[in-house]
C-alpha cells in the first residue's frame, strides 16, 4: 500500500513569527521544519505502509527549496518525497494550496492520504477536504485511530460528545489528530540514509496549474489591516509560600464562583 | 447592509440547533437583508422555531444524510442549489468538525475561497477580524473577487441573542447522489461518559498543561473542575503526549473558551494556548516559571508547584 502523508515546513512556532509589513503574509524567509502536527501522520503512514514494496511518499509546498523538514520526515523512514516550491505561490491562499498538493498526490497514485488536521501556522482547517473534493475522493478527518482493513479505512473520528466509528472505501482522504501514535523520533542511520533519499521538486508548471490558481491573485482574498490588539492587563503575581491555595479561594469567593 | 442574502449552516443536535449556529444566525441579521438557515439531519423542521427565533426566515432542510459522513453530501446538496439558481452573498460556517469539511469541499465545488478563523466581522459582512499571534494582534481581511463569500468563523466570535422571531419557513431539498466523495459511512456512534458542563459553555473551566508532570496528575484537574461545577481543559503539550483526547485542547487548533473563570494550572501560556482562553472574563494561573507567559494574562498568578498548590485547593474546596 502506497501512503502519501501531505507535511508542511513552518517557521519554528518556538521563535517569534511576524508578518511582511507590505504583503501581510507570514515571513518564511528563516529556517523552516518540519510542523509536529505532520509527525502523526507520517508516524501512522509508516506503521500502515510496512509490507514489502509499499511507501511512504511525501507531499509539500514551501518556498525557496526548502527541505530540512522534509529531511526529518525521511529521516523517520518515508520514501521519498515531492515538493512543489514557486516563487509564483507567495500569497497563496488555502484553495490553491489544496489545488498544487492534490495535482501533486494525484502523482504519486496512493491508496491512502494523511494530513494533519490543520497546520500549525496557517490552521485553517480547510485542506483535506478540500484535497479530497479536488481528487474525487471520500474523506475522514479528525483520526484519533485508524485501521486499514483490505481495501477498507476504519477510523475513530473525534466528535464533540465523543467518537464514532467510521468505514471508508479506499482511496480515501484522512486528517489524523495529534495523540493518534506516538511519532518515532529518527536514528542516527534514519538521518545519514534521508541526505540521499530522492526529492523531487516541481514548479507550479509543472504540475498543468495555470498561474492564476495560485498565489495572491488565486487568493481573491487580502489583508487590509494589522494592529495590535488592546493588550490584556497583569494581575497579582505571588510567589507561593504555603499560602497559594488560599489566595485562590479568596479570589474565588470575591467572584461568587464559591 | 450590504449583503442582500446570507446563509448560516445550522448544525442540529437532538438538543436543538447547537450554539455556535445560534451565534451565527444571530450575527447573519446584523450583515444581511435576509438569512436562510441550511440544515440536515432529518430533523431540521422540528427546529424552524428556534432557527426562526434567531433569524432565519427560511430553512433549507437538506432532509437525513444517513449514515454519510454529512461533509460532502451538505456540500453537493448546497452547491446543487447555487447552481440552480440560489444567489447566497455570503454563507457563514461554523468552525466545527464537521462545518469546516463543508466549507472546504463546497469551496472546491463553487471555486471560491474561504476565509477561516473569523473572530469579528464588520457589520457590513465585508471585512473580518482574526486573532494573531497569541492575539497580541488583530488583521482584518476581506475578499476581493465574486461571492458567495465562504466565512468559517469561530465559536464565541458573537453572542447569541434571540430576535424575538417566528418560525422560518421549511423548504425541503432532496439532497443530490454525492457518489463516491460520500462513501465514508459512521458505523457507530460513542458518547463518551461526561459530567457536568461542556467545556465551550462552562462558566468555570479548569485546565492542566505539561507541569502536571504526568497522565496520571491529571485526575488534580479533573476534581478542581468537579468541584466547581466546571469542565476540564488541556493545553496542546499534553494533547499531543496522548494525555487527554483532543475534545479537551483549549487553544487556537483546539476549542476557544470565554468562561468566568479560567483556571491554568502547569500551563506555560504559549500563543497556541492563549489564543484560545485570553477572553475569558477572569484568569487564574499556577506555574512555577515567573516568567511564564501565561502570568501575562493572569489577573491572579501564584508562582508555586501545581502539585502542592492544586491538592490544598481540592482539600479547602471539599471541607466548605
Amino acid at each position: 500500500m502506497n501512503v502519501v502523508v501531505c507535511v508542511k515546513q513552518i517557521p519554528d512556532p518556538a521563535a517569534p513569527s511576524a508578518l511582511d509589513p507590505v504583503t501581510h503574509n507570514l515571513d518564511r524567509s528563516g529556517k523552516l521544519i518540519l510542523d509536529d502536527s505532520d509527525s502523526y501522520g507520517v508516524e501512522m503512514g509508516l506503521q500502515l505502509a510496512s509490507g514489502d514494496g509499499d511507501e511512504v511518499i511525501l507531499v509539500s509546498m514551501a518556498p525557496g527549496g526548502e527541505t530540512s523538514g522534509l529531511r526529518t520526515a525521511l529521516a523517520m523512514g518515508a520514501a521519498r518525497a515531492i515538493l512543489v516550491s514557486d516563487d509564483a505561490l507567495s500569497g497563496t491562499d488555502s484553495l490553491g494550496t489544496a489545488k498544487v498538493l492534490a495535482a501533486a498526490i494525484s502523482r504519486a497514485e496512493p491508496d491512502l492520504v494523511l494530513t494533519a488536521t490543520e497546520s500549525t501556522d496557517g490552521y485553517t482547517g480547510t485542506i483535506p477536504a478540500q484535497i479530497a473534493e479536488l481528487l474525487g475522493l471520500p474523506s475522514v478527518t479528525f483520526a484519533k485511530k485508524i485501521a486499514v482493513d483490505g481495501s477498507t479505512v476504519r477510523v475513530e473520528r473525534q466528535t464533540e460528545a465523543g467518537f464514532d466509528e467510521v468505514e471508508c472505501p479506499l482511496p480515501a482522504v484522512v486528517s489524523v489528530t495529534a495523540g493518534v501514535v506516538e511519532p518515532r523520533y529518527p536514528s542516527f542511520k534514519g538521518i545519514m540514509a534521508a541526505k540521499s533519499k530522492p526529492v523531487d521538486v516541481l514548479a507550479v508548471a509543472d504540475l498543468g496549474i495555470e498561474g492564476g490558481q495560485v498565489g495572491s491573485a488565486g487568493a481573491r482574498q487580502e489583508v487590509t489591516d494589522v494592529a495590535d490588539a488592546e493588550a490584556r492587563e497583569g494581575g497579582e503575581i505571588v510567589v507561593d509560600e504555603g499560602n497559594g491555595a488560599e489566595r485562590i479561594l479568596a479570589f474565588l469567593e470575591e467572584l461568587k464562583v464559591i | 447592509m450590504a449583503l442582500d442574502n446570507v446563509w448560516v449552516l445550522a448544525e442540529t443536535g437532538e438538543a436543538g440547533p447547537t450554539s455556535l449556529s445560534l451565534e451565527l444566525l444571530t450575527k447573519a441579521r446584523t450583515i444581511g437583508a435576509s438569512v436562510t438557515a441550511v440544515a440536515w439531519g432529518g430533523g431540521a423542521a422540528e427546529h424552524a422555531a428556534v432557527l426562526g427565533e434567531y433569524g432565519a426566515t427560511k430553512v433549507y432542510d437538506l432532509g437525513d444524510t444517513g449514515e454519510a459522513l454529512p461533509g460532502a453530501p451538505v456540500a453537493s446538496a448546497m452547491a446543487a442549489l447555487v447552481e440552480g439558481g440560489e444567489r447566497p452573498d455570503a454563507i457563514l460556517f461554523p468552525a466545527s468538525y464537521d462545518g469546516r469539511d463543508v466549507a472546504g469541499r463546497l469551496s472546491v465545488k463553487l471555486d471560491r475561497p474561504v476565509i477561516t478563523n473569523i473572530v469579528g466581522m464588520s457589520d457590513d459582512g465585508l471585512s473580518t477580524q482574526h486573532s494573531l499571534f497569541g492575539g497580541s494582534q488583530t488583521a482584518t481581511a476581506r475578499f476581493t473577487g465574486e461571492g458567495p463569500f465562504l466565512y468559517v468563523v469561530r465559536a464565541k466570535s458573537f453572542a447569541a441573542e434571540s430576535a424575538g422571531g417566528g418560525p422560518a419557513e421549511v423548504v425541503q431539498t432532496a439532497a443530490p447522489e454525492a457518489g463516491p466523495t460520500a462513501a465514508a459511512r459512521v458505523v457507530s456512534r460513542h458518547v463518551e461518559e461526561r459530567s457536568g458542563p461542556k467545556l465551550d459553555e462552562a462558566g468555570v473551566v479548569v485546565s492542566g498543561g505539561r507541569g502536571l508532570g504526568s497522565a496520571d496528575s491529571y485526575e488534580l484537574i479533573e476534581q478542581l473542575a468537579k468541584l466547581l461545577n466546571g469542565a476540564p481543559g488541556a493545553s496542546r503539550a499534553i494533547v499531543d503526549a496522548g494525555w487527554v483526547p483532543y475534545a479537551r485542547q483549549v487553544g487556537q487548533t483546539g476549542k476557544t473558551v470565554k468562561p468566568n473563570l479560567y483556571l491554568a494550572c502547569g500551563i506555560s501560556g504559549a500563543t497556541q494556548h492563549l489564543v484560545g482562553m485570553k477572553g475569558s472574563k477572569h484568569i487564574v494561573a499556577v506555574n512555577k516559571d515567573q516568567d511564564a507567559p501565561i502570568f501575562s494574562v493572569a489577573d491572579l498568578g501564584i508562582v508555586g508547584d501545581v502539585h502542592k498548590v492544586l491538592p490544598a485547593l481540592i482539600e479547602a474546596l471539599k471541607s466548605r
